[in-house]
């Protein structure tokens, strides 16, 4: 149906460009045209095309929620009253049912019998919206058409008008960002406070037990108490300052030599190196992170752990030998040589915008290459450099693969950096795979951590870019 | 200064003494310092080298695999001749094999050990073969199968006879089995052509990353066909249109904030508005390549727009001063010298989105998806997300696997980036 509509709306707007076309050259017949025939032809072709689109895309949006709310206003009462989750996976199989495929799970009575008839409604309903739907695009296209034939004539400013459109139509472009941004904020805004309204953000943000696998029994805690984050933000920031004592050192220095003692063939083999580095997909990093450092920094601590077992450190060599696979240390390992190339490339471009008379006048007093580095270019990169890295912390925190696959589960309020420890990411990850049941507090509370996530990197993105911005600025 | 009195000869070799120490600390201080950043950037890359080579050499086994050829006495007793597929050939291979081998097998135990070596591969390969010619029945057939993922492990020397028993997965009695087979020439290491052949699948010598690569192909192209042209738009009308106002400032300051949003977030979005509110369907590659274009769109629009800042004025005000509008300019004369840079920046937000996998986790990538997609409506995986899930698998053969599917991602990726590098280096000029 929907290649259908499309192969016709393609039609049609060639048969508006060929009649603008052929209008404009006869009406403009004996007089001077203010523009050429195929400009004329580019008018009807947009207005054919234009409100078509509006009408599909508009559809395409509407066509899910319509008909979702009309399934559920006629549906009947067994079926109103089943648990949301449910009655979702109801209504899903009525529409498979529908298009005569199977349903894909096996309902007990009264659904199995309300499934066929069900099932023929939500196909009614269906193709009503679809032929709608088609309908609509189709007639939005003739009128369109019709009018920008309508208006063609020898003194209209047809180029203009086309360039008007295209103009709107770059602008819808780059208005798809801020859409986008009110996306993220409405969609997160509007679960979070759903989930606000079954936890108080106050025990959600300075709560220190997080069990939400709990939340559904009722003999638990109290649902309230189980959703705190504070062991989540900890997690996130152990993990991060570990990632950040690996990435900045390193990132730094590496920015340091290449900028300031390696010569251009070492730039040309090095640079593209890290770049290799920060093109690795992070579920590599994750993958490697697991199977190879994990068990690696575990043999290690256990091989301590037994030296110093038995010992006058038997405490100690007694908790080593028990670290798992899974630790902090881990992920903010690994997670900081991801961060490398990152660090350097930003501090790379901030030592080179500073003005060689800076070095010049310090090689004249008599300093030495890293004097000059440390004493002069350091200081004036300063606020560019601490721009970088707070990018970098903004990017460790909303990392996820890589602790998803390293960090574990454990929501545990701790700064040792060979606990399992859970992050913010992760807790989303989890909440939202496998099963989910879409109302409660549970599935919820990942929003929750979604706007808490966003909010943090927002922050540091808007300091970080004033400060680079500013620090631009000071030598240009 | 005047009463400053002349320093003596003693002083003055003293100073200079100190001087020449001083020197040299500065100097060792200098070649340290030099050495730090030496040993930052030995430590990317050997990090780099041992990534890469790790990945390599836990993958490259996967690559080939062991299959076994034996032959199969078509008993009519056991197969029913209406429907073949229902017969359990692996159990009847392993008795017919161990009849052949003279061992015996009062209950039944042996057959069950040694059946479990054979993948139920066999099973569809030897029911394919017998309902396509029924005249087989009853006689006896050679017929190709590969071999458990265990079993394959013990001839690749991952599964060792030096284990104690109850700690691996195969007991001395199949080694000796397996090594029997061998001996009798009937096992062949071959290339696994299933890893690239098949879509996934729960056993590991028949779990194959295709769906995965179609699935990702698939979403590749959505993100393409929508975040192309919306990013290239907003590149013009923000380099070329835009007035110096509040709004440009305001979408110019949103665009670099979106280009740094942590990716699981935008999984957020799509999870809220383009499954539960637009109700597409779920796990499909139409959402993944929504939410990825979306994604994708800052970096490309940053992209976009430093190449067409490097296309120079005169161009456009050569057009300008021969009577073309500003759309002509841009679109005849501007976008045209500055395509080569847009290419490249699109292949490289292109690869960058093939390799995200945080978002694709929340819109229900991470679910099993056997077969191949079809459609872009349809569940599918993709290549990340299936690192993900067979990095999860609890089988010991998925992990070289993963390794293997690590490969291909890398490939995929390495070939996008040599595409772009190659057309920056063809078409890129400098003013």
């Amino acid at each position: 149906m929907l290649w259908l509509v499309l192969a016709l709306l393609v039609v049609l707007c060639a048969g508006a460009f060929a009649a603008g076309r052929a209008l404009a050259a006869r009406r403009a017949e004996g007089g001077k045209a203010h523009s050429r025939p195929n400009q004329h032809a580019a008018y009807a072709l947009i207005w054919s095309a234009a409100p078509a689109i509006v009408m599909l895309v508009l559809g395409a949006v509407a066509a899910g929620p319509v008909t979702q709310k009309l399934m559920l206003e006629g549906a009947p009462e067994a079926v109103q009253t089943l648990e949301p989750f449910r009655r979702q996976a109801f209504l899903g199989d009525a529409h498979r049912v529908g298009q005569g495929l199977e349903a894909q799970q096996l309902w007990e009575q009264p659904y199995a019998e309300l499934l066929p008839a069900e099932g023929r409604r939500a196909h009614r309903i269906e193709s009503t919206l679809t032929w709608g739907g088609a309908a609509a695009v189709i007639l939005a296209a003739l009128l369109g058409a019709l009018f920008a034939l309508s208006q063609i004539k020898a003194s209209m400013r047809a180029r203009n008008r086309v360039e008007g459109w295209i103009g709107g139509l770059l602008f819808a472009c780059s208005v798809v960002a801020i859409l986008t941004t009110l996306g993220i904020i409405g969609a997160l805004a509007w679960d979070s406070l759903r989930f606000f309204q079954s936890v108080p953000p106050t025990d959600f943000l300075f709560g220190t037990q997080w069990s939400p696998q709990t939340a559904i029994r009722a003999d638990q805690v109290g649902s309230s108490g189980a959703f705190g984050a504070v062991p989540l933000f900890a997690g996130t920031l152990l993990i991060m300052l570990i990632a950040m004592t690996v990435a900045a050192p390193i990132g730094l220095f590496s920015a340091i030599y290449l900028s300031e003692y390696a010569g251009p063939v070492t730039r040309a083999v090095v640079k593209p190196v890290l770049e290799v580095l920060a093109g690795v997909p992070t579920v590599v990093y994750g993958f490697f992170a697991a199977l190879t450092v994990g068990p690696a920094f575990r043999a290690f601590f256990n091989g301590i752990g037994a030296q110093l077992a038995g010992g006058p450190l038997d405490g100690l060599g007694q908790y080593l030998m028990l670290v798992q696979n899974q630790m902090a240390l881990v992920a903010g390992a690994v997670m900081g040589i991801m961060l490398i190339p990152f660090v350097s490339s930003l501090s790379d471009d901030i030592l080179n915008a500073v003005p060689q008379s800076l070095r010049d006048g310090s090689y004249a007093m008599g300093a030495t290459q890293s004097e000059t580095v440390k004493r002069v270019l350091l200081p004036a990169a300063l606020p560019g450099i601490s721009g970088a890295l707070l990018l970098a912390v903004s990017r460790a925190i909303g990392e996820t693969m890589i602790v998803t696959m390293a960090a574990g589960l454990a929501a545990r309020l701790t700064f040792n950096p060979l606990d399992t420890v859970t992050t913010v990411t992760v807790q989303i990850v989890t909440l939202l795979t496998g099963d989910q049941e879409f109302n409660s507090p549970k599935t919820l509370a990942a929003f929750g951590l979604g706007l808490t996530l966003f909010v943090a990197t927002l922050g540091l993105n808007l300091i970080a870019q004033r400060i680079v911005q500013r620090y631009r600025e000071q030598y240009d | 200064m005047t009463d400053a009195s002349v320093p003596t000869p003693a002083a003055q070799a003293e100073r200079l003494g100190r001087l020449e120490a001083g020197l040299k600390r500065r100097h060792a201080r200098e070649g340290r310092f030099k050495l730090y950043g030496r040993l930052a950037i030995a430590f990317a890359i050997a990090f780099l080298v041992i990534l890469l080579g790790r990945i390599g050499l836990q993958g490259y086994s996967a690559f080939t695999a062991h299959s076994v050829t034996v032959p199969v006495y078509m008993d009519t007793t056991r197969i029913d001749r209406a429907y073949p597929a229902g017969t359990n050939f692996e159990l009847l291979v392993a008795e017919q094999q161990l009849a052949r081998w003279g061992v015996a097998d009062p209950d039944g135990s042996n057959a069950a050990a040694l059946r479990s070596l054979y993948s139920s591969e066999l099973k569809f390969a030897a029911a394919e073969r017998v309902s396509r010619s029924p005249e087989l029945l009853g006689r006896s057939t050679p017929i190709s199968a590969p071999l458990s993922d265990d079993a394959d492990l013990y001839f690749k020397g991952e599964i060792k006879r030096s284990t104690p028993e109850a700690q691996r997965r195969l007991s001395d009695q199949q080694m000796d089995w397996l090594d029997r087979m061998k001996e009798e020439g009937v096992v062949q290491r071959h290339f696994a052509t299933a890893l690239f052949t098949n879509g996934d699948s729960t056993e590991p010598e028949l779990a194959g990353v295709l769906g995965a690569v179609i699935g990702s192909a698939l979403m590749l192209l959505v993100t393409a066909l929508i975040a192309i042209p919306l990013g290239v738009g907003a590149a013009i009308w923000l380099e070329e249109f835009s007035p110096r106002n509040r709004i440009t400032a305001f979408i110019e300051v949103n665009i670099n904030n979106l280009a740094a949003v942590p990716s699981i977030v935008y999984g957020l979005l799509g999870l809220a508005v383009f499954i539960n509110f637009m109700h597409l369907p779920r796990a499909s590659p139409l959402v993944g390549g929504l939410v990825l274009a979306l994604m994708a769109l800052p970096t490309l629009i940053i992209a976009t727009r430093s190449s067409l800042k490097a296309v120079p004025p005169s161009i456009r005000e050569a057009a300008l001063a021969m009577g073309a509008s500003r759309t002509q300019t841009v679109f005849q004369h501007v976008l045209p010298l500055a395509m080569p840079g847009v290419m490249t920046g699109s292949i490289i937000s292109m690869a960058h989105a093939l390799g995200e996998t945080a978002p694709l986790l929340l819109i229900g990538m991470v679910s099993f998806t056997p077969g191949l997609p079809t459609s872009i409506v349809e569940p599918a995986g993709a290549l990340p997300s299936l690192v993900y899930i067979w990095e999860n698998a609890s089988e010991r053969a998925f992990h070289e696997r993963t390794a293997a599917a690590i490969i291909v991602l890398l490939a995929f990726m390495v070939v996008m980036n040599a595409a772009a590098i190659l057309l920056r280096r063809r078409f890129e000029r400098r003013w």
